[in-house]
This record gives C-alpha cells, structure tokens and sequence, in this order.
C-alpha cells in the first residue's frame, strides 16, 4: 500500500512540473501589474486589449487559417498515398516510407532552411511557402496514423461490398472509409497541433511582416513581452479543454451507444 | 497492374517538390561558395573553434535533456501502464494538454521560474536557503528542454508498456519469476521500442533547438542551431548555414542509426 | 484410479465488477487425473483456473493445496504450471530462453538445463527448434512450446486454459491424443478448461460441467453422457430431447400423453419431471410399432449417421439412424427403459441458473 501511494505522489509531482509553468501563465494574464514579478491586483485589462489589437487578432487568424488549411490538404494527400502505399510491392513501399519519415525526423531547423532557400531561390517567401512547409511536416502524421487502420481493414468487408454489386469508388466511402475514419481523424488532430506549435519552420518560410501566434511571441519576447500573450494564451488553454470535454462525451456516449 | 497505386501520385509529387528538393538546395549551397564553385570550406568551417563549440554543447544539452526524460517518464510510464482504470484516458490527456500550449509561453513561463528574483528563489528563501543562478546557464537550457520535450519520451514508453499481453507476465510469475525479474526480464526488453522512439524524438529536436536557447539562455550560449539561425538571420551567409545543417544533419542521422533505426513505426501514433 | 485428493477448492465465491462468476465453488481434485472443466463462455471456468494459478484471488474461500492453504500464495511461489489460451510465449526470446525460463529461476545447472530442454523439445516432438524465435512457429508448434515450458519444471498440476482453441480442426484432434500420451507419460495432475463437450469427453478422467458460477456435475465422461444430471448438462454435452414428462410412478413416465417403461426410481408418484432421450436412443419402425407413430419432416445426412426430425403428438423429435426415412415417411418411435433418462424440475433460484442459455 505504502507502494500505491509512492506511486500516485510520484505522478502527482510530474503532473505538478508540466502545470506549474501553465497556472503561471494563467495567472499573469490577471495581474494588473505590467511587471512579471509584482502582483498589482485582478484585472480584465489584458483581455480587452487583446481583442482590440489588431497585430493579435490577424496572427491569431493567420495561424488559424494555416494550421487549418494545412491539417485539411495533408489530411487528402496523406489518406491518397496511404491507401497507394498499402498496394506498393514491398521496395517502393520502403522508399517511400523513407522519404515521407524525413521531414518528421529530420531537425526542424533544416527543414526550415531548406524549404526557405527553395523559395527563396526560386520564387518568395510568403503565404504560399509557409503553407507548403506545414503540409510537408504534416502528411508523415497523417500516413502514419492511416496506414495502421487500412492494414488492420477486413479486404474482405471491401471485396464483400464489390461483390454486392458496389462500385468501388462507392465501396471505398461507404465501407473502407469509416473504418480508417479514427486514424484519418488522429492524423488531423496531430497535423493540426504541430503546425499550431510550430515555430522553427514557420520563422525560416514566412515572409516579411507575416506572423503567426508563435512567431509574434518570440518577437515579443526579445522585445519584452506584453501580457496580452498571457491572455491569448489562457484563452487558447481553456479552448482546448473544452473541446477535449466534448470530444471526450462524445466518446463516452459511443461507448455506451455500442453497449446498450 | 493496381491503380490505386496512383492514388500516391499527387503525394509522391509533392514530397520530390518539397521534401527532396530542398535537401538537395541545402547540399547545393552548402558545397558552393558564394560566387558559385564548388567548395568544402562551408563542411570543414564546423572545425572552426565557435562551430564546434557549438555542436558540442548541443550534443551535450541534447543528451542530457534525454536522459533527464527518459528518467522521468519511464517509472511514470510504467506506473501509468499498470493503472487499466476507467480513468486513465484522462490521465494521459492530463500528460498530452501542456503540448496544446504555446512552447515558447511555456518557456517564457520558465523563465520567470529560473530567473534571480523569480518564484524558484522565492520558495528557496522562504526555507533559508541560498538563491540559486540558473536563469542564462546551461542548466537554464537543460531544464527547458526536458520540460518541452518531456511528454514525447512518456507517450511512446506508455504505448509500449500498454501493447505488453497481460498473459506474458503471468506467464512468467507462473513459471517461478517475482516482481523485479518480470520487470528485468519481461516489461523491459518488450518496452525498449518505445524507449527508442521516446529517445529519438527528444534527442532530435532537442539538438537543433534554438528558440529555447534564446529565451534561457540569453544568447549567451550557442548552440549549434542558434549558430545555423544567425548565419540566416544576421550574417546572411545562406552557404554556411546550408553546410552546417548538413553536418546537423549528418549527426542526427548518425545518432539515430546508433539508436536502431527499425522502430520508425510507433512514433507519432499517440493516443488521443 | 482412486487417489487422495491434490487440490481442493473450498467455498470460493469471485466478484468482478457485481457480477458474481463463482459462487460458493467447491472442487476437489485427485492426484494425477485428467479433470476438465467444461461450460458455456462466462460459465466460471476460466476463473477457477486463474484461481488455481494465483492469478486471481478469491473474494471468500480456500485453494487447499497438498494440505497447505494456498490462496494468498502469489502464483511465482506455487508449484503449479499453466499452459496459457494464446500461449504467451515470451516473443524476445528464441524457444530455448523460452523453456530454460523457470529452471534458470530455480538456479538449476546448465547442464541439467540443457538436458531438460533437450527431453521437453523431444517429448512434444520438436527436437532441433531450440534457436528459432516464437513468431516463426506455426501456432501448434507455439501451443507444444508452452507445454514443453511448463512442464520442464516439473510441476504437480499442469494447469491448460483452452490449449486447443486457436488450432484447426485436424490439428485439434492430433493434439488431444498428444496430450494424453503426455499426461500418461508425465504421470501429472492436468486441469484443463474448455468449451468443446467432444474435447473434454475425449481426454478426460473427470469432467466438471459448469454454468453460471455453479457446478452442475461432476463425473467421468461417460456418467455426464449417459446420465445427465439436469437439463443444461443434456443439453450441453451432445445432441438430446429434453420434454416435459410426469413420473406416475416408480419405472413409469408419462411423455406427451403416452407411457413409456424406464428404470427410474424414487421421484415420488405424479411428480412433473425432464424427460432426456438421446437422438440415438429412438428406435424409428414402421407406424404401429412402436409408443407413438410420427412423420419425418427433416432428414440430413451427416456422414456415420442420417439426422432426422419427426414430429410425434406435437413434439419434433431429434432422432439419429444409420437408416433413412424420406421427409413425409410415417413411422413409429420406441425407446428402451434404460435410454430414458429421468431428471427433476429446477425447483431453487440456483437450480435455475441450469437452464441451458440458447
């Protein structure tokens, strides 16, 4: 027994480092004071500057509209090639997998300068370059999460279809896909998050004047950061926990959907 | 001939445009000097007392911080794997959320941890102790780095702990083997893929990051991406930089060949 | 046969969840038998043996073993071996590592480790496998793996928890003569789960039938063929017709308004009972000839025997015949007094727990 609760102090402390930083965070965003150190009292102040500055509100939408466009064209290719792949004689499929693991395994940096010195060659940094950059760091997550669920897929639940008259193209969306549905939606998910954390590659393939939430607060940073960010941040926190509530009610409800 | 072969096509494309296009512009530039011929000067500068400097202490901060979360997350790991409860889908949340945060904040948020004056000391007076020196040192970055990247050595651990069958551990409690040598014997061994996976993906980025250098260390510690982020940045040198992500790149390569390179499977599959 | 008892299980009740799996178990089990537990899937079966293994610890009750209570003995401390449903066969190790696991825990010699991985590998015919890993064998070589891991220990009761289910057919049947010449050579206890009658019928000494957390008889295969207890175990083991009946009196039963002579005493007069009558059993004659004329409404031929079913004063008889009658045909039904087995209503809640779950 003595063990079990070892056990739980021990996750309890790890969890309490992962927070601390956070409810830090979380805090500063409700100090009137400008200063880090100093609690000047409870203030809305940061929140309503937030939304009335300008520079805030575009990279917040520019790293929406990126992060979202880049997690949905990732999403298509991704799915395309994984079920190309699955096909692959076992060579192509190794080549293949190798070169799609690049960009995930491959330094940041470098896949920044490289993405960024093919633009910057050849055409200009800007909204198309950054894009490219996060479709290219995202499709890997993408075939990653996919291939798994068609290999796991019954052929014989698509042939099953064929042979009650489908044609395939209707047997793929009728039977294939909602079966690889969770992969497709994990690879999404995971798409989606690194391009939204993503600093490295998006400072080397932006073009001038651009920013994304990231790049803006690594400005800032430089600059001194203006508590605003704590707002954002906050916002953006209480944003995922909800939607990971909903996420997981729904989930529960399946569960028990399935069960009953 | 399968024609859902075809369906790779579009993808195949785009991975020639942007994934091997852009290592060949980085070996091109990194073995031409700026008036155009060909030249090694960009690889060998990495002898250049700063650039080796830099990689060295890169490599060091990279393994430290590894090690630190393999520490950490493989007793965490484990005694998570162990919990089958109905709540343990929230726990792992609980482990994944910090990653939805903004690196950079949560690193901004570390400073004000580390600095002099800042909460750390704080609590350390309060009990009589001396103040500590953290913030703009080495331990500054390691801290950092371990923080950021410890969920992604947990993740991997706890995969594999959770693929172990409950049956190969009864098993071997059956044929005669207590609870140390079902770890040592069983739970080890079949959980090293994901320490693999967990190492590659914190060593990886931890060796090229420079964000987190900037913000803890207070540019006044290289490390070898700082250095590859000022060629671009300040200095302009698009040749140099290029050869030294080359050599970046060589070594993570190498590093990660070291570490077994046959396990590039579990990764990125976490649980959501 | 007769030996002292090895094992007794006294009293185990087991709990998951509210859902009570055991209740009030009570078994004993001899030394060198072959006993099956035999049952429907959430029967309990599983449970008493992970139970035996220490896998799972009983909320109440006792494991006796060789007169030492056992029941809070983790399973590494007990001298008992199990041969797992999928194997769990260790996939890092190569089948020698596999099968030296136990003994190199007991700090035997490496000779005598050597010797007995030798003798294990020669008794379930797979000499020369030492060096290959367990992913490379097809899963009847992985199923004598695992016997030859745990009975290189030498254990008192090999404990097998449905060896047999992932094999196919042919494969089965090999290895049901295999692990009788094993348990004969062995001269050990084996406790065996499974959900195939033919299975159990086949290999063991003593077959407990199982449903729903009780036992519901106990006895050698030909005691649970022949004389079923109640009307899940009829129903359970082989083909039957079960129907309701009256027992006018001793060696007299009244079924569906006709009297047939039995052997049965001692049920009371006029007292309503179950009726079992193997398929086998009813002799099929020409109409007139026997207690009750019927038509054949199905036949099906199934290899040593044509199946039929005649419907006779509103029941559908399952009758078994080396003879065809044509779907349509009129015949007669006659059962011998000993082939009619008499069985009491379910009177008690638990009693109840026998009816057979279709």
């Amino acid at each position: 027994m003595v063990k079990r609760w070892i056990e739980k102090c021990y996750v309890g402390l790890v969890l309490f480092l992962l927070y601390a930083p956070i409810a830090i965070l979380i805090v500063c965003s409700f100090n009137a004071s400008k200063s880090r150190r100093v609690w000047d009292g409870f203030t809305f102040q940061w929140y309503i500057e937030l939304f009335q500055d300008e520079a805030v509100i575009g990279a917040v939408r520019t790293s929406l509209m990126l992060t979202t466009v880049a997690a949905i064209v990732a999403v298509l290719l991704g799915t395309l090639a994984s079920i190309g792949i699955t096909v692959m004689g076992q060579k192509t499929k190794q080549v293949f997998m190798t070169v799609t693991n690049v960009p995930m395994l491959n330094a940041d940096v470098v896949t920044g300068i490289a993405i960024m010195l093919l633009f910057g060659r050849f055409w200009n940094l800007g909204y198309f370059s950054m894009l490219a950059a996060h479709i290219t760091l995202g499709v890997p997550y993408v075939i990653l999460n996919v291939m798994p669920k068609l290999q796991q897929t019954n052929v014989s639940t698509y042939e099953a279809a064929l042979d009650l008259g489908a044609s395939p193209v209707y047997a793929f969306f009728k039977i294939v896909l909602p079966d690889i549905m969770p992969g497709i939606f994990s690879g999404f998910l995971l798409a989606f998050t690194i391009s939204l954390d993503d600093f490295v590659i998006t400072y080397f393939t932006k073009g001038a004047g651009m920013n994304t939430i990231s790049t803006m607060i690594y400005q800032q940073v430089r600059r001194g950061i203006n508590p605003k960010m704590y707002a954002l941040s906050t916002i953006l926190f209480l944003l995922i926990l909800i939607v990971l509530w909903i996420a997981n009610r729904i989930s529960a409800r399946q569960v028990q959907g399935t069960r009953g | 001939m399968n024609k859902r072969k075809l369906l790779a096509g579009p993808y195949l494309i785009w991975a020639i445009g942007f994934i091997i296009l852009p290592l060949l512009m980085i070996i091109y530039y990194g073995l031409t000097s700026p008036d155009g011929g060909f030249t090694l000067e960009n690889l060998s500068a990495i002898g250049d007392s700063i650039h080796y400097k830099a990689l060295g202490q890169s490599l060091l901060i990279a393994f430290g911080s590894t090690c630190i979360s393999l520490l950490i997350a493989y007793p965490l790991a484990y005694i998570l794997s162990k919990n089958q409860g109905s709540k343990k889908d929230i726990i792992i949340m609980l482990f994944i959320l910090p990653m939805w945060i903004n690196f950079l904040l949560r690193v901004l948020a570390l400073q004000m941890i580390l600095a002099n004056t800042g909460i750390l000391n704080g609590i350390l007076n309060f009990f009589g102790l001396p103040s500590q020196h953290l913030l703009y040192t080495r331990t500054a970055i390691l801290i950092g780095m371990t923080y950021d990247y410890l969920p992604f050595m947990i993740l991997p651990i706890y995969n594999a702990m959770c693929k172990i069958d409950r049956d190969l551990i009864h098993a071997a409690a059956d044929l005669g083997a207590g609870s140390k040598l079902i770890f040592r014997k069983i739970i080890l061994p079949l959980s090293m893929p994901g320490v693999i996976s967990g190492i590659i993906m914190v060593f990886v980025p931890s060796i090229s990051e420079f964000a987190i250098a900037d913000i803890l260390g207070g540019s006044k510690i290289l490390l070898i991406g700082n250095v590859i982020e000022q060629e671009f940045s300040l200095t302009n040198n698009w040749h140099l930089g290029s050869g030294l992500s080359i050599v970046l790149m060589v070594f993570i390569f190498i590093s990660m060949a070291v570490m077994n390179k046959n396990d590039a499977e579990g990764e990125g599959q976490m649980i959501w | 046969m007769s030996k002292k008892p090895l094992i007794d299980l006294v009293d185990i009740t087991k709990s998951f969840d509210d859902t009570c799996v055991l209740d009030d178990l009570n078994l004993s089990i001899k030394e060198n038998e072959f006993l099956t537990l035999l049952g429907p899937s959430g029967c309990g079966k599983t449970t008493t043996l992970r139970i035996l293994g220490g896998f799972v610890t009983p909320d109440k009750g006792n494991v006796i073993f060789d007169g030492e209570d056992i029941t809070q003995v983790p399973p590494n401390k007990r001298n008992l071996n199990t041969v797992f449903q999928k194997y769990a066969l260790f996939p890092h190790m190569n089948i020698e590592e596999n099968i030296a696991f136990g003994l190199k825990i007991s700090h035997k010699s490496k000779a005598y480790i050597k010797d007995k991985i030798k003798y294990a590998l020669k008794l379930v015919n797979l000499q020369g496998y030492e060096k290959r890993m367990p992913s490379y064998l097809s899963g009847g070589q992985q199923q004598r793996i695992a016997i030859a891991r745990a009975i290189v220990n030498e254990p008192k009761v090999l404990l097998l928890d449905e060896p047999l289910g992932a094999l196919d057919l042919k494969l089965r049947q090999d290895m049901q003569y295999e692990l009788i010449r094993l348990k004969n050579e062995l001269g050990i206890t084996f406790v065996y789960v499974t959900h195939d009658q033919e299975e159990a019928l086949t290999m063991s000494d003593t077959v407990v039938v199982m449903n729903q957390g009780y036992i519901q008889q106990m006895g050698t295969p030909e005691d649970i063929y022949n004389e079923p207890e109640n009307a899940f175990v009829a129903d359970f083991i082989g083909d039957s017709n079960i129907i309701d009946g009256l027992m006018v009196r001793d060696e007299l039963v009244e079924i569906l308004g006709v009297k047939f002579a039995c052997v049965d005493k001692g049920f009371g007069n006029y007292k309503p009972v179950d009726v079992v009558i193997r398929p086998e059993d009813i002799i099929l004659g020409n109409p007139g000839e026997g207690s009750m004329d019927g038509v054949v409404s199905h036949l099906i031929f199934k290899g040593v025997h044509y199946e039929m079913e005649v419907m006779a004063n509103g029941f559908e008889w399952l009758v078994q015949s080396t003879v065809a009658h044509a779907v349509g045909t009129p015949v007669s039904l006659r059962v011998d007094p000993f082939n009619i087995q008499i069985m009491n209503k379910p009177e008690s809640e638990d009693e109840k727990a026998v009816t057979p779950d279709e």
